[in-house]
């Protein structure tokens, strides 16, 4: 959200940054330009907010690398989904899906049924939608990051906040939807002695707050996390000077990695999902017998 | 002085891995004498097992994100 605001000529220091911390940090920050390594970069339109404007004034709104990822996974969405909708809208009842239309029903009927239903139970369907587009972001945002040139916008602990955010103010809506101003209050208070209060109040409104940062750090550190590591492997034959090391552990243990992040990009935005409709559940559910409804739904 | 942080960083980063491998651990050897006793539970344990791991993991992943931080300031 609030970044530092850009210092011209701050990627000028392109000369000191060959030891490998300063090419990793270099490679997991955000930055200006979008590098395409030897044949040059393209530089990004920096802005920001004019110092008279009240309130934002000097924030900085500059079109980042991040920015630019996360408008092409947008558009990569926009574009998936009108074509399967429209296929799925040209097939008749008793057709099966193909191609594309096939694969991405098979996620949207996992999230719909395996995430929404079985952790929300009654009424999931308010929340599939939103939970259907943080689930295809997160993914779309994490295969991206791993396309060479790319960059992890998930990898960005203010685009995870951002995300987490909505899941905090959809979380806590539902549950003053559910039990209105009143029962909401009352949860605070987890049924306890009213001596009490005192402690199990702040000690819930605290719970409430650690649940999105959780998610925050969760997400942003896995895909940086995964970054650094095949970095920190490919930098092991520099840093030894040999191409021994390259060969034996270098290349192959870079590419398993590799290859374990694109499992990683599937169960880091099926967490994200499982955990934010599994806080709704607990927002929502109503208090006594929502045990045996769980089962009940559980084996529908 | 300088190099007490990448010591530092170094007994990090190991520690956070041996309490996150131990906790997965845990939460392995459970998962699998659960299915093998209720195989048709298999599912449901499942699911439970992957996010109890992705929260451990979380933990340790505050932990690293502060050593890296170390050994790169």
């Amino acid at each position: 959200m609030a970044t530092a605001p850009a210092v011209p000529g701050e990627h000028s220091g392109e000369a000191e940054a060959e030891t490998p911390g300063a090419v990793i940090m270099h490679h997991v920050m955000d930055s200006n330009e979008f590098a395409f390594e030897p044949f040059g970069a393209v530089e990004l339109p920096r802005m920001s907010i004019p110092a008279s404007v009240p309130l934002l004034g000097g924030l900085d709104i500059s079109i980042t690398k991040r920015v630019v990822m996360i408008w092409i996974v947008a558009v990569a969405l926009v574009l998936i989904f009108s074509i399967v909708g429209s296929k799925y809208k040209a097939m008749g009842v008793r057709q099966a899906p193909s191609g594309m239309a096939n694969t991405m029903e098979a996620l949207v009927e996992f999230i719909r049924l395996d995430v929404a239903k079985a952790n929300i139970g009654h009424g999931f369907e308010k929340h599939t939608p939103f939970l259907l587009t943080v689930f295809m972001f997160i993914l779309f945002c994490n295969l991206f990051g791993l396309i060479p040139y790319g960059s992890t916008a998930t990898g960005d602990i203010n685009v995870t906040l951002t995300l987490s955010v909505f899941s905090f103010f959809v979380i806590q809506i539902a549950s003053v939807r559910a039990h209105g101003v009143v029962g909401f209050l009352k949860h605070l208070t987890v049924g306890t002695h009213w001596a009490l209060w005192i402690i199990m109040v702040p000690i819930e409104i605290i719970g409430l707050f650690t649940k999105p940062f959780a998610l925050t750090v969760r997400l942003f550190a896995n895909m940086a996390a995964g970054h650094i590591v095949i970095l920190s492997l490919i930098f092991i034959s520099f840093i030894i000077k040999s191409y021994v090391a390259a060969a034996v552990v270098s290349v192959p243990f870079a590419t398993f990695i590799y290859l374990l992040e694109i499992f990683v990009a599937f169960l880091q935005a099926f967490i994200f999902t499982m955990l934010t409709s599994l806080f709704i559940g607990l927002a929502t559910a109503h208090e006594g017998g929502h045990d045996e409804h769980d089962t009940a739904v559980a084996h529908h | 002085m300088e190099g007490l942080a990448y010591v530092g960083a170094g007994f990090g980063a190991g520690l956070a891995v041996i309490g996150a491998g131990l906790g997965i651990g845990n939460i392995a050897a459970s998962a699998t004498e659960g299915t093998a006793r209720q195989p048709e539970a298999a599912s449901d344990i499942r699911t439970t097992m992957i996010i109890a791991a992705a929260l451990i993991e979380g933990v340790a992943l505050f932990g690293e994100v502060i050593c890296v931080l170390l050994a790169l300031k």
